[in-house]
């Protein structure tokens, strides 16, 4: 197994007060939680801050850990001595934040099984939930093409399993899950059973999987519907001609209404994502004008001449 | 052990789906007195005029977790939480207008 250097997760020095460790943690709770943080890796950064507190908050645990000495490296490698947690007999049940999905050094040091073990394992919950059926939940990105078709998607997580002889280790799992056609972002699949297994031959927890609709190139997806910004050329516009337009299920003709303006929002119905009912599918207008060339800028200037028009004619004089 | 050969289907909980009180506690192990106290914060809204006939969406299942993680990891009260969901949702949206103003500016 790795060392940890909790004192370098936390940024503070092995000298550091318990106020300062606390301080430290809030400050990087906030920075890292993943359901505030924007950061990179947030979670997995949340993770090993939470092992780094549930550590150095302790001080018996605080006092065992720095016993290890000051030489250790992060990422060392790493055998607990033979006498670990000598003269911490005594000090079980002081509780933690879900120890199943720490490292293995922590499993092995402070886990269940290790000196300073034997408290709840309820996870990382508020108040009044109960220790059975720990449920995972895992954020999946879907395609929004993946939305409307439906498919399979493959997932890996890490779940705290216990061992034969009743150590934790964190074990990968990988799932294949039916993603089912017309899938909105925020919508939730809920696997039963698929969650952490029972502890004390609890039922095993459920599989909650949160769905986020990934940011797609044209379209943009609200609950079914989806909008489409649309570029045509100033003549399609004027004289309402057909256009091709792109559909999550393929290129579809519309005819665009005669003297369509920009910014106009056409709808196609039923075109959106599939449900009961389906969505709709806006098509927002854009007029883009062609590029410079001796053609179009002759044409331009026959319209300047035979055609009477002013854009801020409401502006007055 | 799950086979990587099977696929699971799950059981989608849209926005049709709504939960009766017991069913959320049971989705989310959790006393029926914690979800009476989000639902007086503020943080999930009920549908029914009495705890007893209160039902609830499925996306109040997401906001209940995020509430039991953010009240256990970053010690805010149940205000807090709400006010911290709501500025979460109001970040989502700017960041997708946002999003929509610079693929229009692109073209």
């Amino acid at each position: 197994m790795r060392y940890k250097d909790y004192y370098q997760v936390m940024g503070v020095a092995r000298g550091a007060s318990q106020d300062e460790i606390k301080r430290a943690y809030r400050k990087l709770a906030r920075k890292y939680h993943p359901d505030v943080s924007k950061e990179k890796d947030a979670e997995e950064k949340f993770k090993e801050l939470q092992e780094a507190h549930e550590v150095l908050k302790d001080p018996e645990k605080r006092a065992a850990y720095d016993q290890l000495g000051a030489d250790w490296r992060q990422g060392q490698d790493f055998r607990p001595p033979p006498d670990w947690g000598k003269g911490f007999e005594h000090s079980r049940g002081s509780g933690g934040a879900a120890p199943g999905e720490f490292s293995d050094f922590f499993s092995e040091l402070f886990g269940q099984r290790s000196p300073f073990g034997g408290a709840r394992s309820a996870g990382r919950a508020g108040r009044g939930f109960s220790a059975a059926g720990q449920d995972h939940v895992a954020r999946v990105e879907v395609d929004l093409e993946d939305a409307y078709r439906g498919g399979t998607r493959t997932i890996e997580l890490r779940s705290p399993e216990m061992t034969a002889d009743g150590h934790v280790v964190v074990k990968p799992r990988t799932l294949r899950v039916s993603i089912p056609a017309g899938v909105t972002d925020g919508q939730q699949i809920r696997l039963a059973g698929q969650g952490s297994p029972g502890i004390g031959g609890g039922p095993a927890g459920d599989l909650f999987l949160e769905v986020m609709i990934r940011p797609h190139r044209h379209f943009k997806a609200e609950g079914r519907d989806v909008t489409l910004t649309l570029p045509v050329a100033p003549w399609e516009a004027a004289l309402g001609e057909t256009v091709a337009v792109p559909t999550l299920g393929g290129s579809v003709d519309m005819k665009l209404p005669t003297g369509a303006r920009a910014g106009q929002k056409l709808r196609l119905r039923g075109r959106g994502l599939p449900g009961q009912p389906p969505g709709d599918q806006f098509v927002l207008l854009k007029i883009v004008l062609p590029p410079d060339s001796p053609a179009a800028r002759q044409l331009f200037e026959q319209m300047k001449r035979e055609v009477p028009f002013d854009p801020r004619a409401e502006f007055g004089q | 052990m799950t086979s990587i050969d099977r696929i699971l289907e799950g059981q989608m909980l849209d926005e049709t789906a709504w939960l009766e009180i017991g069913e959320f506690c049971a989705y989310l192990h959790v006393e029926r007195q914690w979800v009476v106290e989000l639902v007086d914060a503020g943080v999930i809204e009920p549908r029914g005029p009495v705890p007893e006939a209160w039902s609830f969406p499925a996306s109040a299942l997401v906001r209940a977790r995020a509430t039991a993680r953010l009240v256990n990891d970053l010690g805010v009260n149940l205000a807090g939480v709400a006010l911290i969901l709501d500025l979460i949702e109001q970040r989502r949206q700017l960041e997708r207008r946002l999003d929509e103003l610079e693929r229009l500016l692109e073209r």
